[in-house]
């Protein structure tokens, strides 16, 4: 069994990581470096209005104030702010009309991914909404969407058609000096999505990102805007590649959503950035910050996240129950594997009364990798009768890596309840021995035990997310456990 | 701003009175250990006081306390009470062997008993039991990241050291008594060390309590050496008055087989700090770390447990409860380190809070951090009130809201209780805490010691309200 452990272990580390191809398309980059002239490229590059071109120069000289935050349980080498290209675009040759229109190596690209835009389009109903870098390429079903007054594009488009609604919640939730990956995306974001779904509409279909950072020494910058007006419901989802490469790519986004009376956002995520090879070497650093308010009563912000990727992750996402009755809920399975450092987790603020907010989260660790949960669970005076549960437990997989808690617990009136349970443990060799004796081989009892150990989590994945997900943690797992 | 100056005034005021007073304070003093004081004197002088913008500070403010016109006594101040009557330990039945001490300043008579044990002045000890000392002191204790300890290192004057040769049991209790009682304002540093030898065990019982109403601020500092298979139950008892403070930092070693079991309750005091560092050190060791606080008024309670699991075996359990009223606030913070290769640990953590108004804050922080896969580590922590159907149901069967109340609130604090080995001690404590949740006491009488009768000079503050 040793043996058999040694091999499944070997392949593990063998398997390569199977998004890394780099297509090879004309870009539309910004010198290196970061400068108010850089941002007055980048805005002038999307035909910003003078508001926004403010809002980014204020952001960056705040940024330039603030110094960067050691508190994570994470090490990297230093970052060069100034060896990063902050703006790179896909060379566009005309405006693109249909799909047919889009450069033919895009699509191929897309295709490796596994999300053909014509099929997704035609079949799974998914409006898709694809980031090469830092400039969204074709949002499909926008049509269709608009029918029912909701608008999803890109940031920069929305900047163009609706401005006044961009203006009015850019930067409610993340505040451009909320901290310094913050202020460093307000100063000089390129594009993300954004999506407005109007008074009382249910949203027909699932929206969806795709994100894929591509040209090497490019940071990628998006920021994405989610408004879900009184009593609108939306599921989105969001999905990160990125190609092989030997250095550090800079992923530093913004997600903000605003959840209105009544009005219910679910954001699921499965994040495959490459995490670096299996020395250590390369990968991508992903610092974001999500965050969402539940502004109305009776509103609800749902968070699921599934993190194979990154050689550094980095992100809580979070939600400010502001209103009275709303909910806020977290999922997440995180996966480190080689030398790969997760520290993620979430923040619940109760603000309103009657609050309630669910954390569940799984870490799992092999390798030499580190993987750490940390979060907040907050009630103030005025959130009288909130409620919270958390759970975080840890998968030990090898002797070599690390799991780590670090729950912060604040409770100021007497009325809330806060639970908080967490266990940290490895397979146990009588699990394995039962499932042995019963004729299932190591390799898929650890498939087996892991994927029920994630399910709490992968069950709140929409049906297209889950499968790939359930592909991700075998592809990332499998066997790696004794 | 303000914070920041006031904090380095007191800590400036201590500078200067270290460079002024190096020769009275070194004096004696062998050299590793002159060497040891000046380099924890560079080590405080570095940081100066931890202040709030420190992860393991965020929720514990000193710059209020700090904000007095201290002494720095370097020796014993004259005694206007009568010693007998003070340390006169007013739990029935309880046949102890007193240590008693007097703003850190051991009262007693240094004693070497027929059978070994060694009771002694710490400043005494250092002189007289040169190899004990040099082979323990400082090498437990923390004065790298612990400021206050290096603070204390610095500085500190006396406290007790207790030798326990090997296979030899302490039957009697041993009890250390602390009172701060000064006309004047005082910083002090008290110093203790504990040393258990192979196969040997003690019970140790340590009050903090202080009988004026004055402002004091007490740093302690207890080294605990247990070697092979010794046994130790500690008991901390905590009595302050509101406008003291009390930082107590206990470090414990233990060797293999050694069996530890501490318990921390603090029923009173301005501010609280309990540093508690367990290092388990040799195989198949095992700690208990338990807690019990009732706090109200302004009162900060703040306790942080680190249990360090650095070889294979061990097992540690930790379990906290508290109770907060009025504007009381608490802290939690435990911090579960597994080291690599320390496989097959146990370890188990455990913070429960009940608030019983909307003024008192708690902040809870059980935290784990794991390198090694073969463990098994859990840990929880909970917020809330106490249970209303368990009250509906108490209620159904003729029991009156408030009783129904107070049974739940001991029900809860009893697992701590319970769990206290001396029986007389236990009787003593569950008495207290019935009274104290039945609000029939004023924070003096809560004390274990006997200190209200007419003829000493004792005020304290009574809230009427609560008789």
């Amino acid at each position: 069994m040793e043996k058999e452990t040694n091999n499944i272990l070997h392949e593990l580390t063998q398997s390569e990581y199977k998004y890394g191809f780099y297509t090879d398309i004309a870009m539309d980059m910004a010198p290196k470096g970061l400068s108010e002239d850089t941002i007055r490229f980048i805005s002038a590059k999307k035909n910003e209005p003078e508001w926004l071109l403010e809002y980014r120069l204020k952001a960056f000289r705040h940024w330039l104030t603030m110094v960067e935050p050691t508190w994570a349980h994470v090490h990297y080498p230093a970052i060069d702010y100034q060896d990063i290209i902050y703006y790179a675009a896909p060379k566009r040759k005309k405006e693109l009309k249909s799909l047919d229109e889009v450069d033919p190596e895009l699509l191929d690209t897309f295709k490796k991914l596994g999300i053909s835009l014509e099929e997704q389009k035609r079949l799974s109903g998914v409006a898709v909404d694809a980031v090469i870098d830092s400039v969204s390429v074709k949002t499909t079903f926008s049509e269709t969407l608009e029918k029912q007054g909701i608008i999803f594009c890109s940031f920069s488009e929305a900047v163009q058609k609706v401005p006044e609604l961009v203006r009015q919640y850019l930067g409610t939730v993340v505040p451009p000096d909320d901290n310094y990956f913050a202020a460093l995306n307000s100063a000089v974001f390129s594009d993300g999505s954004f999506c407005y779904i109007p008074k009382g509409v249910r949203c027909p279909v699932e929206l969806s990102t795709y994100f894929r950072i591509n040209a090497a020494n490019t940071g990628q910058f998006e920021r994405t805007l989610i408004i879900g007006d009184e009593g609108s419901y939306v599921s989105y989802m969001e999905g990160c590649t990125a190609p092989m490469r030997d250095e550090n790519q800079l992923h530093a986004a913004i997600v903000e959503i605003i959840a209105l009376k009544d009005a219910e956002v679910k954001y699921s995520t499965v994040q495959n950035w490459y995490p670096g090879n299996k020395k250590g070497e390369g990968g991508v650093y992903n610092f974001v910050t999500k965050r969402g308010i539940c502004k109305g009563t009776h509103s609800k912000i749902s968070w699921t996240q599934v993190e194979t990727g990154s050689a550094i992750t980095w992100k809580y996402p979070s939600v400010i129950l502001m209103g009275d009755h709303s909910v806020g809920e977290f999922y997440s399975v995180a996966v480190t594997n080689h030398f790969q450092q997760a520290d993620t987790g979430t923040k619940m603020i109760h603000l309103g009364k009657n609050t309630r907010s669910t954390i569940i989260s799984k870490g799992i660790s092999a390798g030499r990798s580190n993987n750490s949960y940390r979060g907040l669970v907050k009630m103030t005076k005025r959130a009288a009768n909130s409620r919270n549960f958390s759970q975080c437990d840890s998968l030990l997989l090898g002797d070599r890596c690390g799991a780590h808690t670090f729950p912060y617990i604040k409770a100021e009136n007497r009325s809330s309840i806060v639970e908080h349970e967490a266990t940290t443990s490895k397979i146990s060799d009588e699990q394995l021995y039962y499932c042995n004796q019963r004729g299932i081989s190591t390799e898929s009892a650890i498939g087996l035990i892991v994927n029920g150990y994630a399910r709490e989590v992968l069950k709140k994945l929409p049906m297209e997310f889950a499968v790939e997900a359930q592909k991700l943690l075998s592809l990332s797992l499998e066997g790696s456990v004794g | 701003m303000d914070e920041t100056n006031i904090q380095s005034n007191t800590a400036e005021k201590l500078q200067a009175f270290f460079k002024k007073n190096k020769g009275v304070l070194t004096s004696g003093d062998p050299p590793y250990l002159v060497q040891l004081r000046n380099q924890a004197f560079a080590q405080f002088n570095e940081r100066g006081f931890p202040h709030t913008r420190l992860e393991k500070w965020r929720n514990t403010d000193l710059s209020r306390i700090l904000d007095h016109d201290f002494h720095f006594p370097l020796k014993p101040s004259p005694l206007d009470v009568d010693l007998d009557e003070v340390f006169r330990c007013e739990v029935p039945d309880f046949n102890t062997r007193l240590i008693p001490q007097m703003n850190g300043w051991f009262m007693g008579s240094g004693e070497k008993l027929p059978n070994g044990v060694i009771i002694s002045s710490m400043a005494e000890a250092i002189k007289k039991y040169p190899e004990l000392i040099e082979k323990h002191f400082g090498h437990y204790a923390d004065i790298k990241n612990e400021n206050l300890t290096a603070l204390n290192t610095a500085f500190f004057r006396d406290g007790v050291f207790i030798y326990v040769p090997d296979n030899i049991r302490m039957e009697q209790p041993v009890q250390m008594v602390d009172l701060v009682n000064s006309g004047r304002t005082i910083f002090i540093q008290v110093r203790n060390l504990i040393v258990l030898g192979k196969n040997s065990s003690m019970s140790l019982v340590q009050c903090d309590d202080s009988i004026d109403n004055n402002v004091g601020f007490n740093n302690t500092v207890t080294e605990v050496y247990m070697d092979e298979n010794s046994t130790l139950d500690h008991y901390k008892l905590q009595n302050k008055n509101n406008e003291s403070a009390l930082t107590n930092s206990t470090y414990f070693h233990l060797e293999k087989g050694a069996n530890l079991s501490t318990n921390a309750i603090s029923l009173n005091g301005g501010l609280i700090r309990n540093e508690t560092q367990v290092r388990l050190n040799g195989s198949n060791s095992h700690a208990d770390v338990l807690g019990l606080y009732l706090m109200d008024h302004e009162q900060h309670i703040d306790n942080q447990v680190f249990i360090d699991h650095a070889v294979p075996h061990c097992t540690s359990n930790e379990l906290f409860k508290g109770i907060l009223d009025d504007h009381a606030s608490g802290v939690f913070n435990g911090h579960i380190l597994v080291r690599p290769d320390a496989q097959q640990t146990n370890a188990y953590q455990n913070n429960k809070n009940i608030l019983i108004s909307d003024k008192a804050v708690i902040d809870t922080k059980p935290f784990l951090e794991i390198y090694a896969d073969d463990v098994k580590c859990s840990h929880g922590a909970t917020v809330g009130q106490l249970d209303e159907d368990a009250r509906f149901y108490l209620q159904s069967r003729g029991i009156g809201r408030d009783n129904a109340q107070m049974l739940l609130m001991y029900a809860f604090a009893a697992d701590i209780v319970d769990k206290i080995a001396i029986p007389q001690l236990r009787n003593r404590i569950d008495d207290l805490v019935k009274k104290r949740l039945r609000g029939e006491l004023s924070s003096c009488e809560q004390c274990v010691l006997h200190c209200n009768s007419k003829e000493q000079k004792v005020a304290f503050e009574i809230d009427m309200s609560r008789i």
